[in-house]
């Protein structure tokens, strides 16, 4: 059932990042580009997730455990560090590149299309890179 | 190169929505937040066996999400990617580099963690945004990529 409930939240997901227009670098790209191509839609995407999960989140904090049990597990750190910024930072950077960002990436998969998995293929490079730089604190990736 | 695309409020809001219920879903279902860099790079490294399973059944639904779409409208959601193969790997690899090192990308510091209010995604969510900007205007008006 756990499984079953996982494989329809990510068809929630994708579908939601399908319809948005979220998945579509032309369209990323062109919400970035104030000064030429400007397209504001994504900021509808963005205040739509966050109003659903703003009041969401609330809703399901207030049951003792979730339903499938264990416990809610938030990030509950506050360092505001340079591996915050600076990864940040970066990671806006190479958004801009591509116009891909990996929660629409994986969705986009499902388009058949060959770019997308050239992309993720990218990210997981990084992923090493990351490890290479400090294998250390590689453990906790990201939440 | 630019294309012009098309405003698209009501779809992109309605799109928005589903994503957050997605999030609000996996956090009253199984506690979890919806980062898509944690959970792919904890499938790449095969960290933490227990959670391996639930993150394969999320990702094939998250990539199930344009085919029932597809089955649905009887059309693929538009994806024009107006950049070289090279700008996609180049950008994957800062992608994938930068979300690790900052602990998330935008699902997971952009819409879980700005509604739970986290101060650190209140700082990374305008760095990014701000990167990503910046470097558009750059390759587009400065360098005339």
């Amino acid at each position: 059932m756990k499984l079953i409930f996982a494989l329809i939240t990510g068809l929630v997901f994708g579908t939601g990042i399908a319809i948005s227009g979220m998945m579509d670098p032309a369209k990323v790209l062109n919400f970035f580009d104030l000064a030429g191509t400007w397209d504001p839609s994504l900021a509808f995407v963005m205040g739509g997730a966050l109003v659903i999960t703003f009041f969401g989140y609330r809703l399901a904090w207030k049951r003792d455990a979730p339903l499938f049990g264990g416990c809610f597990q938030v990030p509950t750190g506050t360092d505001i560090d340079m591996k915050l910024v600076g990864g940040s930072a970066l990671f806006g950077i190479g958004w801009g590149i591509a116009g891909f960002c990996p929660g629409a990436a994986i969705p986009a998969l499902g388009t058949g299309r060959w770019e997308v998995a050239l992309f993720l293929v990218a990210v997981v490079a990084g992923f090493y890179v990351r490890r290479l730089l400090s294998p250390a604190g590689s453990a906790k990736a990201a939440r | 190169m630019m294309f012009e695309t098309a405003f698209t409020p009501f779809q992109s809001l309605g799109g928005g929505a589903l994503i957050g219920l997605g999030a609000v879903l996996l956090m009253l279902g199984l506690g979890r937040i919806f980062g898509a860099t944690g959970i792919m790079s904890g499938l790449v490294f095969f960290e933490n066996r227990e959670e391996l399973s639930w993150r394969v059944a999320l990702v094939i639904g998250m990539i199930l999400g344009p085919v029932l779409l597809f089955a649905i409208t009887g059309s693929m959601p538009a994806l024009t990617i107006p950049v070289s193969p090279a700008m996609i790997v180049i950008g994957g690899v800062i992608v994938g580099l930068g979300a690790s090192l900052g602990s998330g990308c935008t699902s997971g510091h952009g819409v879980c963690g700005l509604s739970r209010l986290s101060i650190r995604s209140l700082v990374a969510v305008p760095t990014f945004m701000a990167t990503a900007a910046i470097t558009v205007f750059l390759i587009r008006h400065v360098f005339g990529g």
